[in-house]
């Protein structure tokens, strides 16, 4: 794991700052500090807080969305490594929006490299380029950059707390720091005395903070070990708080429907019937759509579904084919990028196999478990909003400026929740909410959204086309020429965050297309974005999400078209490009005993994607039972660089796995007459208890820079399945879902 | 007219109409947030709860039409005395949004007090029509083993 190096050390300074009865530490960015969300007493260094020590005991901050990936306990664990306290005896709080709490991370996923093939020289670059997330005030939870984010900043913020605890102990004892020892939240005196961290806050607040050096990894004790989840005991009891079940004094419920004709607006309507149904309170003319108020989610519902709405058009071609006919046209326009221009495509090399093939995957919603809500209380002067969200500052500029409020009048309260997959990145939900409390001042309502809502109004991930164009010579690929056509999530995206049209070349388009590592002498990317005002956004993996389906189903048809093991194929052209990406296909050979042969009924295939700075493999088994086809074991390999929680990394692998088995069999969003034609999990399943597969994940640590855990599962699994439905029928699969194309269980 | 009903040992009068879905008494007026609304048509299991010890999806059963007594996820252990089962989705790591796990474990219990010993098969029958967009459904299935062999133990 190389170092973060010196450009951040200089970035970086740790701050205190006295709070009532205590001392909050953290680290700020020294040019230009954040200003503390804490709000620490007038005349004190502006500071992050991530660590907060005061009579009640020790809170840990980790301001970043806890939605399954267990970023909560992983980001404690950080702290806790250098401050020396237990986990089971700590707080760990998500603390409220800020620019302070911003992602450094994010922006540096957004280099035009590769990432495989990324020097230590850009790596910094990076990190350094990730300050621009503090100047934004980005506080995102995406892109699988939680602990690539926190890495180095947090061990710091608990490093420097822990020394000047001792400092102030060492000043109350007259002895020399370097003799006193920390652990368990005490600082402990060369006799054996020990004073807790509780009673040294107030001195500790008065004392320069100390930079130290960081810890070896050899010493760690939380790090690189698998923690018992903080959330998992609220979480089996039911006692977890989710934005649906945020429950204040005097609160209301409501129900709401926007125009299913996505963007388009409302016209008018009847809520004559709704008025006087049991349990209605108000009903709120939304704009583009309408809410009802009542004293209970489902009355509220009843009444909303009651009222006669005219909704307008979309603005976009009201059916499937139309839309899919849009983005096959992208392609007689010059591309938005050529990411990767390897050698000539322009001729098939003498002797060289041409292969050709045309794909195609349709829109697919986020379906998270806890549909859409949010729960807001308008005072008229002040607003503050209660909901699970994985970008707090954005959300709380933009409600602000829905209630006509300065955004420090706005407070948001982010929850756990109930699946987050990119969709809660989004604001429609916040600002649904705020609308409907602006019409009763005063009174906190929730504003929950059906299923059939959350369904039919996503921000879906696109669909797609990809041509591919490619030639093999002597069992060995020697070109490639792909071409993706799809609408720009990441141009929509900046649009709804800044306001601004988004432009430029778009990376997130043709990630797991361009930066693939296999050596193929001749090897052109391009992405061509289509003009289509679908609503669309950031889905479990993004643009990996269909270019990993694309490449390697492609990939999968060229080692055929070359009478080659697929496996041995792929790795034959990945060890010289990049070792661990080798490594990983290497470990899926031989956790799954891999020969290329398997017997009647059963089919296995291959698939592998480097995505989020992880590369991973897969192999799925597939058997025919009785001409139903089950999905019947799944091998994963992945390289972490650093895996900081190797359970919570598997646990990510598999289930990242699982959404992409969801999607790659029974995903599937259609339109007709402008609306979504889906409604609820009967017409658009996911995988289930009996169709999932048995599972084994193998993390390894080679590579050298920390990659992300939460995505990376997701785009090896829809080709590895789609080459396994090959080996078994035959058949190849270029579209999804499969569940059009072959007899899956169900 | 209140509808008396008994929750996880306990009396409370309901003022809500009859049609009213038990999942939207407990959320939204009896304040039991545990059982989750995920569909509204019975379709992922996160509103499961019991109904004198038999597994229901509380989202399809009228207020008028509770037959007798309800037992919630909060009915069956706490963080600080966990029922066996919740127990071995603690030791097994269950949850990752954890939002669907409160119908998973009351299916799971269902499940168990009735079949002291489930097969693979039998989990898979019983447990399907809980949905988990997270994919925990290896851990679910481990945890439910193990719940059934301490169970068994005790």
């Amino acid at each position: 794991m190389a170092s973060v190096g010196k450009i951040l050390r200089r970035t970086f300074l740790i701050g205190s700052a006295a709070i009532v009865g205590g001392v909050a530490f953290g680290a700020y960015y020294v040019s230009r500090p954040a200003a503390n969300p804490l709000k620490p007493g007038k005349g004190q260094a502006a500071l992050s807080p991530f660590v907060l020590i005061d009579q009640n005991g020790v809170t840990l901050f980790a301001p970043r969305a806890e939605m399954g990936q267990g970023v909560k306990t992983t980001w404690a664990a950080l702290i806790a490594e250098e401050l020396d306290v237990d986990l089971d005896q700590i707080t760990v709080l998500h603390g409220p929006a800020a620019a302070a709490y911003y992602n450094s991370a994010l922006i540096g996923e957004g280099l035009p490299n590769k990432g495989y093939d990324v020097s230590d020289f850009q790596h910094n670059l990076g990190e350094t380029l990730g300050v621009l997330g503090r100047t934004l005030g980005l506080q995102v939870t995406g892109g699988s950059t939680s602990m690539k984010d926190g890495f180095e900043r947090m061990r710091q913020a608990g490093a420097s707390a822990r020394e000047t605890l001792k400092r102030a102990a060492a000043s109350r004892l007259g002895a020399d720091p370097a003799e006193l020892k920390t652990a368990s939240g005490y600082v402990i005196a060369p006799n054996g005395d020990r004073i807790a961290y509780t009673d040294l806050a107030v001195d500790a607040a008065g004392l320069e903070p100390v930079d130290i050096p960081l810890r070896d990894p050899s010493q760690w004790r939380y790090l690189g070990q698998t923690q018992p989840r903080l959330d998992m005991a609220e979480k089996v009891t039911g006692t977890a708080e989710f934005g649906v079940d945020v429950r204040l004094p005097g609160m209301k419920f409501a129900s709401a429907r926007i125009n299913p004709k996505l963007g388009g607006v409302m016209n008018g309507f009847d809520d004559s019937a709704a008025k006087s149904m049991p349990g209605v309170e108000k009903i709120v003319d939304l704009g583009n759509g309408v809410a009802v108020v009542a004293n209970n989610t489902w009355l509220a519902n009843q009444a909303v579904e009651a009222i006669d709405v005219d909704w307008g058009d979309a603005p976009y071609p009201p059916e499937t084919d139309a839309i899919f006919a849009k983005i096959a046209k992208a392609f007689d326009d010059a591309p938005n990028s050529t990411m990767r221009d390897d050698g000539d495509v322009s001729v098939t090399p003498d002797g060289a196999a041409e292969v050709t093939a045309e794909y195609q995957v349709p829109y697919l919603a986020h379906a998270t478990m806890e549909p859409m809500n949010a729960t807001a209380l308008f005072t008229g002067k002040t607003l503050d909003l209660w909901c699970g969200n994985q970008a707090p500052t954005l959300i709380r500029r933009h409600v602000a400026g829905i209630a006509n409020l300065d955004t420090d009048a706005v407070e948001v309260h982010t929850t756990y929740l109930g699946g987050g997959f990119g969709r809660r990145g989004e604001l429609d939900f916040g600002e649904i909410a705020t609308k409907v409390a602006m019409a009763l001042p005063g009174t906190p309502v929730q504003t929950t959204w059906s299923r059939e809502e959350d369904m039919r109004h996503d921000y879906y991930r696109p669909g797609a086309i990809a041509r591919m164009r490619g030639a093999v010579k002597d069992g060995k690929a020697v070109l490639i020429d792909g071409k993706v056509a799809a609408q720009s999530s990441v141009h929509q995206v900046v649009g709804r965050y800044t306001g601004l049209p988004g432009g430029g070349p778009d990376k997130v388009l043709v990630e797991g297309f361009f930066n693939q590592p296999y050596a193929v002498p001749n090897y052109r990317m391009s992405g061509h974005i289509a003009d289509l005002k679908v609503p669309v956004g950031f889905w479990r993996s993004v643009g990996n999400s269909y270019n990993g389906f694309f490449h390697e189903t492609f990939m999968d048809e060229m080692a055929h078209a070359a009478g080659r093991d697929p496996l041995e194929f792929r790795l034959e052209l990945m060890k010289s490009e990049h070792a661990p990406s080798a490594g990983c296909l290497e470990a899926v050979r031989d956790m799954s005993g891999w020969t290329g042969q398997t017997p009647d009924g059963v089919g296995r295939g291959v698939a592998f994607t480097y995505s989020f700075g992880t590369p991973v493999a897969q192999v799925i088994e597939v058997v025919d039972e009785d001409g139903t086809i089950r999905i019947n074991k799944a091998w994963i390999a992945c390289d972490m660089g650093l895996a900081l929680d190797p359970e919570n990394v598997k646990a990510q692998m598999f289930g990242g796995m699982m959404y992409g088995l969801s999607a790659a069999c029974f995903g599937e969003i259609t339109f007709a007459e402008g609306a979504v034609e889906q409604f609820n999990f009967p017409d658009y399943d996911a995988i289930r208890m009996h169709t999932a597969p048995q599972v084994e994940v193998r993390v390894l640590e080679t590579n050298r820079h920390m990659g992300g855990a939460g995505e990376p599962g997701t785009p090896p699994s829809m080709p590895a399945l789609g080459n396994a439905l090959f080996d078994l029928t035959g058949q190849r699969a270029r579209s999804l879902p499969l569940i059009n194309q072959f007899d899956l269980l169900i | 007219m209140a509808t008396a009903l008994t929750i996880n040992g306990k009396q409370h009068q309901v003022d809500l109409p009859d049609d009213v879905p038990l999942l939207w008494v407990l959320r939204d007026e009896v304040g039991l947030t545990g059982t989750k609304f995920g569909c509204g048509v019975a379709a992922c299991g996160a509103c499961t709860v019991h109904i004198d010890g038999e597994a229901v999806r509380s989202c399809q059963v009228a207020l008028s039409d509770v037959w007798g007594d309800v037992t919630t996820i909060e009915g069956i252990g706490s963080p600080d005395a966990m029922a066996t089962i919740q127990q071995a989705w603690t030791d097994h790591q269950v949850a990752q949004c954890g939002y669907c796990q409160s119908g998973q474990i009351m299916q799971a219990a269902a499940l168990l007090a009735e079949n002291t010993a489930p097969s693979d098969a039998d989990i898979d029958e019983a447990m399907q029509g809980n949905l988990c967009r997270c994919g925990t459904y290896p851990r679910i299935r481990a945890a439910i083993h193990d719940a059934a062999a301490k169970l068994k133990e005790a």
